[in-house]
């Protein structure tokens, strides 16, 4: 710009208005509007990562926010105790037609071990019924309730034409539909074969460009690595023939004609008649005949007029799901006679945690987090402000204390796991808190905080301009009421500000609670300050690491609770700060 | 000012009634990889029992050996979960440390699977196959020089031409050591290393082994959405995710259940869990936390722990741990640990 005014030697408004002044004006125009623009920009992408976020997990939150009960008549004594056995009864007697060790596995498998405990706790209440055909609620299983929120897929519903016969053939059925009522299910069965075929093939033709391969290089080698190699060959000549044989196999089945029955095995999708208030799963398939078990038998075997039965798909094989056909048929049976309910979880708040996602609660992280924050606040609190107070109204300023002040700084923006380190070596080591205690974890988490109250403080402090000192010590006030009757009380909002900040980030923090014991499965609520005990962000971290499935939204529910509690401490220093703060 | 004293008193009395009081409640620590297992009986034990539940920490095997090994008293654990067998080491430890009275029992196995979506082309490795893709100095064209096998078909060309990318476990994790000894280096030994050159392999750092943090989930959804990439972690994860992902043959036996109990699978190692007996009878429940342990009902054949996806023992073995526990038979320092 100076170049441009000392070679225009007058300044004139002809350099204001001319064709070049205008095109720099645009052009400075032009990058602020830019400038704008990337804010705006960046604030929007802000906000949609901060909408994706909290979308993805209030809509898994919201699944967990339901859970499913079986409703079913109990049998119970008086002074039952083995209410995981009253389950069970329970369960024949609604299912009397379900036999055999594997087909009861599955049977008791939809239920989960809370509905034992809710009877124990009902029993212990006094509110347990007891008599015979008690109608009571049971909890449903994690896979169970997965498959109740179609987690492993829906069944698809085909129209049924015509009338289907139905003929007993020993523990079988025989089915027969005319006009292919059964084409749709042969034509999925025969699609999923062929898939397998053409992956046979490709496993072949890989073999086959191996043994290739290893032909071009057999000339060159000798000795032992020519016999390895020619093993390897013969290896890879016997899978191809193998893998040649088998998609033949599969190739005469997928080409046979619709009247020939296929046969159905796990690995391809599951098929299922529901005919006469009974559900029959298909084992082999032609277009118009079917051979079929049943797993909730049919009242009649008359034949069932077209629209009175139905034709069921489940395109995922058994094979690849938690639950099974058995149950999956016992499921859709209780759906149907409305015996499914869907309510409320409240238990996700008055339970701890457990190996069992459907049973497994947030109450005792919840409690935990509570008594290490109570213990955070009590040392971190009085600690940092008397530290704020003395640096900033009475130490006297030298090297001493802004090396002091350095530190400080430094602290707050050392790792966390190392005061875990600290606290391991210190608290636990020298002085013999106990591990995993809530007490172990508000010391560590005390001395993370501490420098941001400290630094939150002295910044409060300095706020409150001197005019306040001048006048209260003018008025004969000592230093020390100056501080606590006049300057303490403006920097106060300013102070707890900073100090909830500090704590929310310590009600987020997991590192330096590994190394003192806090990461742990512990069931038990603390009840001081001296229990075992974990906190949220473990409880989450624990339940993110477990393989069931049924755990991945109570994780996500989990986070939510977190985030509820951030947000009411933050609401907490927000009202503090505007009932408290004062203007000069 | 005096309400603040009675708080402050209170506080500093309630810290030295602590440090005194002996503990009521058993203490486990140790591998992440027993850690479903050892929650599980413990809940169970917790529910069945009068004893509270045991608090199990996952610390890693290593972490928790060392903790269990640091001495004998309510300050330290009473039982500790392995994913590996003790080494020479810890038990020397132990014995330092006044520990000398350890039971250990083998509760059963755990398959490490390597594995890719579902949708994806299968795969038959053989452990020589993943010394050559994954070893930082592998054996090619001849001679021993740095990995520069960019696809599985150059590895063997029986194998899709689809880039080498496998997603796995840190270094800090028991899986990875399993993996590297049971997979590389007993591949590497088998391709003609000598064992104590194979045993110095190590996993390639240039990209080709993408570290993916201890998370299984974390392994299995990163599958799911790539499925170019193979990825390593344990069998409970197949178990849970089979519509999702499927695990590679490793030399022609598929990861299942019954291939890891019969010890076809090649890729499994023995899970351990072992027990201070000098706190038995100070803690209370020790012994009938082992019991509820080694119970059918818990790791035998259709025990609940076994649904979470342990490998469990045969009868013959699970009798004799179980009769080990019952007799509280205490190692001798004659066992061939490594």
């Amino acid at each position: 710009m100076t170049d441009a005014v000392t070679d225009t030697a007058p300044a004139t408004a002809s350099f204001h208005a001319s064709d070049e002044a205008t095109a720099r004006l645009k052009k400075r125009r032009a990058s602020e509007t830019r400038l704008r623009l990337y804010g705006v920009i960046a604030i929007a992408l802000a906000a949609l990562a901060l909408v994706a976020l909290l979308w993805n997990i209030v809509s898994r939150t919201m699944n967990a926010a339901t859970e499913h009960y079986i409703a079913i008549d109990a049998t119970i004594e008086e002074d039952e105790d083995d209410f995981l056995g009253v389950v069970k009864k329970s369960a024949r007697g609604a299912f009397p037609y379900v036999s055999g060790r594997s087909a009861k596995r599955e049977l008791y498998s939809l239920f989960s071990d809370g509905a034992a405990d809710d009877m124990r706790q009902a029993k212990e209440a006094g509110t347990l019924e007891t008599g015979e055909a008690v109608p009571m609620r049971f909890l449903m299983s994690d896979t169970a309730d997965l498959y109740m929120r179609g987690e492993f897929g829906a069944l698809e519903t085909r129209a049924s034409e015509g009338a289907l016969t139905i003929e007993e053939d020993g523990k079988k059925v025989i089915l027969r539909a005319q006009s292919g009522a059964f084409a749709d299910a042969l034509g999925l069965a025969k699609a999923g074969l062929a898939r397998e075929a053409d992956s046979l093939r490709r496993q072949e033709a890989r073999q086959a460009v191996g043994i290739a391969t290893l032909e071009q290089r057999l000339p060159d080698l000798t000795g032992d690595e020519r016999e390895n190699t020619l093993a390897q060959m013969t290896y890879f000549k016997s899978e191809q023939a193998r893998f040649a044989a088998e998609a033949t196999a599969l190739d005469a089945l997928i080409t046979g004609d619709r009247d020939t029955r296929l046969a159905l095995s796990n690995r391809m999708a599951s098929f299922f008649v529901a005919a006469h208030g009974g559900i029959l799963k298909l084992t082999e398939v032609s277009a118009e005949t079917a051979l079929a078990i049943p797993l909730v038998p049919m009242q009649t075997t008359e034949t069932a007029p077209g629209g009175a039965w139905s034709l069921h798909i489940l395109d995922r094989p058994e094979i690849g799901r938690p639950v099974k056909d058995r149950q999956i048929a016992i499921l859709e049976t209780l759906k149907d006679e409305g015996r499914i309910e869907r309510v409320a979880n409240w238990k996700f708040f008055s339970l701890s945690d457990s190996t069992q996602p459907e049973i497994a609660g947030i109450k005792g992280a919840l409690i935990g987090s509570l008594w290490t924050m109570l213990v955070t606040f009590v040392l971190a609190f009085p600690i940092g402000v008397s530290a704020a107070i003395y640096l900033e109204e009475f130490a006297p300023k030298n090297r001493f204390t802004d090396f002091i002040e350095v530190n400080i700084n430094n602290l707050a923006a050392v790792p966390s796991i190392v005061f875990g380190l600290l606290g391991l070596a210190v608290f636990l080591n020298f002085f013999g808190v106990p591990r995993s205690s809530p007490l172990a974890g508000g010391l560590v988490l005390a001395l993370m905080t501490l420098p941001t109250v400290i630094i939150a403080a002295r910044a409060a402090i300095r706020a409150v301009p001197p005019s306040i000192r001048w006048a209260a010590m003018g008025i004969g006030a000592s230093k020390t009421q100056t501080v606590f009757h006049h300057v303490l009380p403006l920097a106060m909002p300013g102070i707890l500000t900073g100090t909830i900040i500090g704590m929310a980030q310590a009600l987020g923090e997991t590192a330096p609670l590994l190394m003192i014991g806090m990461v742990a499965f512990i069931t038990a609520v603390p009840e001081g300050i001296t229990d075992s005990a974990t906190v949220l962000p473990v409880q989450i971290f624990n339940w993110a690491n477990a393989s069931e499935r049924a755990f991945d939204m109570r994780t996500a529910a989990a986070i939510a609770v977190l985030l509820a509690f951030l947000v009411l401490m933050n609401a907490i220093a927000i009202i503090l700060r505007k009932r408290f703060e004062r203007r000069w | 000012m005096k309400y603040r004293n009675t708080f402050a008193l209170a506080f500093l009395a309630s810290v030295a009634a602590t440090s005194a009081s002996a503990r009521d409640e058993i203490r486990v620590v140790g591998s992440s990889t027993v850690f479903p297992f050892s929650t599980a009986v413990a809940e169970q034990f917790g529910k069945k029992t009068d004893f509270e539940t045991p608090v199990v920490e996952s610390t890693g095997s290593g972490g928790g050996l060392k903790l269990f090994c640091s001495g004998v008293g309510v300050d330290h654990p009473d039982v500790a979960n392995s994913s590996r067998r003790m080494k020479q080491k810890e038990y020397d430890l132990c014995q330092a440390n006044g520990v000398t009275d350890i039971i250990e029992v083998k509760i059963g196995f755990d398959g490490i699977v390597i594995g890719n979506a579902i949708d994806s082309p299968s795969f038959d490795l053989s452990r020589k196959d993943l010394y050559r893709a994954l070893a930082k100095e592998t054996a090619q064209y001849g001679r021993i020089t740095a990995n520069s096998f960019k696809t599985w078909n150059e590895v063997n060309p029986s194998m899709p031409p689809l880039p080498i990318e496998v997603l796995g476990p840190p270094p800090t994790s028991g899986t990875r050591d399993a993996f590297e000894e049971l997979a590389i280096h007993k591949g590497a030994h088998q391709f003609g290393l000598e064992k104590a050159d194979a045993k110095k392999v190590e996993i390639r750092d240039d990209g080709a082994y993408i570290e993916s943090g201890e998370n299984d989930n974390l392994i299995v959804s990163k599958l799911e959405a790539d499925p170019k990439k193979l990825g390593i972690f344990g069998f409970s994860f197949l178990d849970q995710n089979a519509d999702r992902i499927k695990g590679s043959k490793i030399e022609g036996v598929e990861p299942t259940f019954e291939n890891i109990a019969s010890g076809e699978y090649p890729v499994s190692r023995s899970l351990w869990v072992y027990v201070k007996k000098a706190h038995i009878g100070v803690i209370p429940g020790i012994e009938e936390y082992m019991a509820e342990f080694l119970d059918d009902a818990a790791i035998g054949e259709d025990g609940y722990a076994v649904e979470k996806g342990l490998i469990p023992l045969e009868d013959s073995e699970l009798e004799t741990y179980q009769s080990a526990v019952d007799n509280q038979t205490v190692m001798t320092g004659k066992e061939d640990l490594k």
